[in-house]
């Protein structure tokens, strides 16, 4: 059952998606590898309400079935959206939370956030020969 | 029906449960190898089920397509999933070898367990938001294996590959949700009839392309693989070759899926666009692997160089190409392992992987020395390995529709392979060590070296029989090449399919 579409809403969401996506990229242009994270985090909030907003803004119930129905009886927002930002907002702090204790890590191993001045992997003289 | 599917990723997920409860004992070294034993065999269950019933796809939790998750397996990933399998079982082996105890109690086996199952699961799923799920679930597996038994290098090499590859990941992820707003779906199948039927086919290609980035990443396709060699020399020599072997293959197969399943309606735009960075992933990788003096960052820039001719199977989108480009991915998966194998068992006998280094393995190691040519004249193409084949066909396809400059290009390129590959021929094995030194005993024990060799001479033989006796692989790469550019049968399977 389809439900009243609010553009107004879903203009909005496009907008904080811009600004989120924008700020992303201008930090994760820094050299510096924390910076860099917090420029994914943003990102990553805003594909997921990318994703989120992908399934249209609507006035709706909860997409619940009432006991002994097969179907929602009234009109509900789309449910499976929420279910994909769910999994993917899941995915996501997982693997932020890996990034982060590996930066931690890196730094405490290497002394530096620089990511100009890690080249333990790729030695400089390598460039040369 | 439905267990055929399930099971090459079932037995990892429970073998690494197992492995991680015995990670402290000699036990969870053999239950991986067993597990790895076990997901052939259903590996190969699946293959002749494939084989004898065409197209089959079973439905998660009895919700029918396209609402619930699809598993399906047609002749491409069928042979995908058993590739993955022989791989895993080699690799498996080679860890006996290879990871120290330390490495084990952290979990080893249990991590490249995962990664195992996360591949298996991205070649059968049938569903596009899966699909996002199993990289996810490869990805993790593979950042923490990357990193495990610690080192600057590791660190360094760590931080690059997870930053770049989570970048792809939510360039990927948002074009799924993007896909999803236009046409409502999210099943691969169904996707395919809803893409054609979408009213804005230029949005229809903008999001092509962010899929094209997202799984260009994960392919290392030039201009975006440069997470590839700031990695793959760091690891494990075992993970380094499971990592080599199958991840970019993950891309490319994600590519060949979606651009001949979903993304057909702009051939001209987006495969065009391929072909060129394909050509330029091939030149780029072989000069860059030129420009190395290390074992393992001359055989990563060789992967890259050797994912441009994947996706030029793709990118030409003739039927003989697609042959070509089925047939090159299995080909390249084992050779490609098999020298990062010997990479770890040159460095076992001469001390460093570094050229300038090491030297005389072909004195102090013949075995090692006629293993090393098979997969390494096999890249290069040499008749009468499978590489030639692989490249023969991809060749042809260009000749066939005049594309003589792509022609030159593939060839030039497997020429420059045969500079890298006699340059590590002649500074490893012939020219003498710079210390004189040609073996230390105690670095190499017999049991570690016996289980590095029985892989490494198991995938060459491979190289040998697909080389001398094509016949049936060619023929077999033939159906999925069709099966790939007429989906009719992948499509009706998945979507009228009763639980």
């Amino acid at each position: 059952m389809l439900s009243r579409r609010r553009p107004e809403l879903e203009a909005l969401t496009a907008i904080v998606i811009g600004v989120l996506t924008a700020a992303a990229v201008y930090l994760m242009l820094a050299r510096n590898f924390m910076r860099f994270l917090f420029g994914l985090i943003l990102l990553s909030n805003a594909v997921n309400l990318t994703i989120f907003a992908s399934g249209r803004m609507t006035k709706g119930a909860p997409a619940l079935v009432p006991y002994g129905a097969d179907a929602p009886v009234s009109v509900v927002g789309n449910a499976l959206p929420q279910a994909l930002v769910l999994t993917a907002i899941v995915i996501g702090f997982g693997l932020l939370a890996f990034a982060l204790a590996l930066a931690f890590e890196g730094y405490r191993r290497m002394q530096t956030v620089d990511t100009d001045e890690m080249r333990f992997a790729e030695p400089k003289e390598d460039a040369t020969k | 029906m439905s267990w055929v599917l399930v099971m090459p990723i079932a037995v990892p997920f429970a073998t690494a449960v197992v492995a991680y409860l015995a990670r402290n004992y000699p036990a969870g070294r053999w239950i991986s190898l067993a597990g790895s034993g076990l997901s052939l065999v259903v590996s190969a269950v699946l293959m002749v089920a494939v084989l004898n019933e065409g197209v089959i796809a079973a439905q998660m939790s009895n919700w029918n397509a396209p609402f619930g998750i699809t598993l399906v397996a047609d002749y491409l990933s069928a042979v995908m999933v058993v590739i993955t399998a022989i791989t895993g079982l080699a690799t498996a082996i080679y860890a006996l070898g290879e990871i120290p105890e330390k490495t084990e109690r952290l979990g080893f086996y249990a991590l490249f367990q995962v990664l195992i199952a996360g591949v298996t699961g991205a070649f059968l799923t049938g569903d596009l938001f899966n699909l996002y799920v199993w990289f996810e679930v490869m990805l993790i597996a593979s950042f923490s294996l990357l990193v495990i038994g610690g080192g600057k290098d590791r660190l360094d090499a760590g931080i690059k590959y997870v930053a770049l590859n989570l970048v792809s990941t939510l360039i990927f992820l948002s074009g799924i949700g993007l896909l999803y707003g236009v046409t409502g779906t999210l099943n691969m199948a169904d996707l395919r009839q809803a893409v054609a039927q979408a009213e804005n086919q230029g949005l229809i290609t903008v999001i092509a392309m962010m899929f094209m980035v997202g799984f260009g990443v994960k392919a290392a396709v030039f201009p975006l693989f440069f997470w590839l060699p700031a990695s793959y020399h760091t690891p494990y020599f075992a993970i380094s070759a499971v990592f080599a072997g199958l991840l970019t293959k993950v891309g490319v197969y994600a590519l060949m899926r979606m651009f001949t399943l979903v993304f057909v309606g702009d051939v001209g735009f987006t495969h065009e666009i391929l072909l060129w960075v394909s050509v330029l992933t091939m030149f780029t990788g072989v000069i860059g692997a030129a420009a190395q003096s290390d074992f393992r960052k001359i055989l990563s820039f060789h992967i890259i160089s050797q994912i441009g001719y994947m996706t030029l199977g793709l990118a030409l989108f003739t039927p003989l190409a697609l042959v070509g480009g089925v047939f090159y991915l299995v080909h390249h998966i084992i050779v490609k392992a098999n020298l990062f194998f010997v990479a770890g068992l040159a460095q076992q006998y001469a001390g460093s992987t570094d050229l300038n280094r090491i030297g005389g393995l072909y004195k102090s190691a013949p075995l090692l020395a006629a293993l090393f040519i098979i997969p390494a004249f096999s890249l290069a193409g040499f008749p009468p390995l499978s590489g030639f084949w692989a490249k023969y066909l991809i060749v042809k396809a260009a000749l066939e529709i005049d594309a003589w400059f792509i022609a030159f290009v593939s060839l030039l390129v497997g020429l420059l392979t045969i500079f890298s590959m006699t340059k590590i021929w002649g500074m490893a094995f012939w020219k003498p060590h710079p210390d004189g030194i040609y073996q230390t005993p105690d670095r190499a024990p017999a049991r570690v070296t016996r289980a590095m060799i029985i892989p490494i001479a198991g995938l060459a033989a491979m190289t040998i029989v697909i080389g001398f006796y094509p016949e049936p692989f060619v023929q077999f790469a033939t159906t999925a090449a069709a099966q790939l550019l007429d989906p009719t049968d992948y499509v009706t399977t998945v979507l009228g399919v009763q639980p």
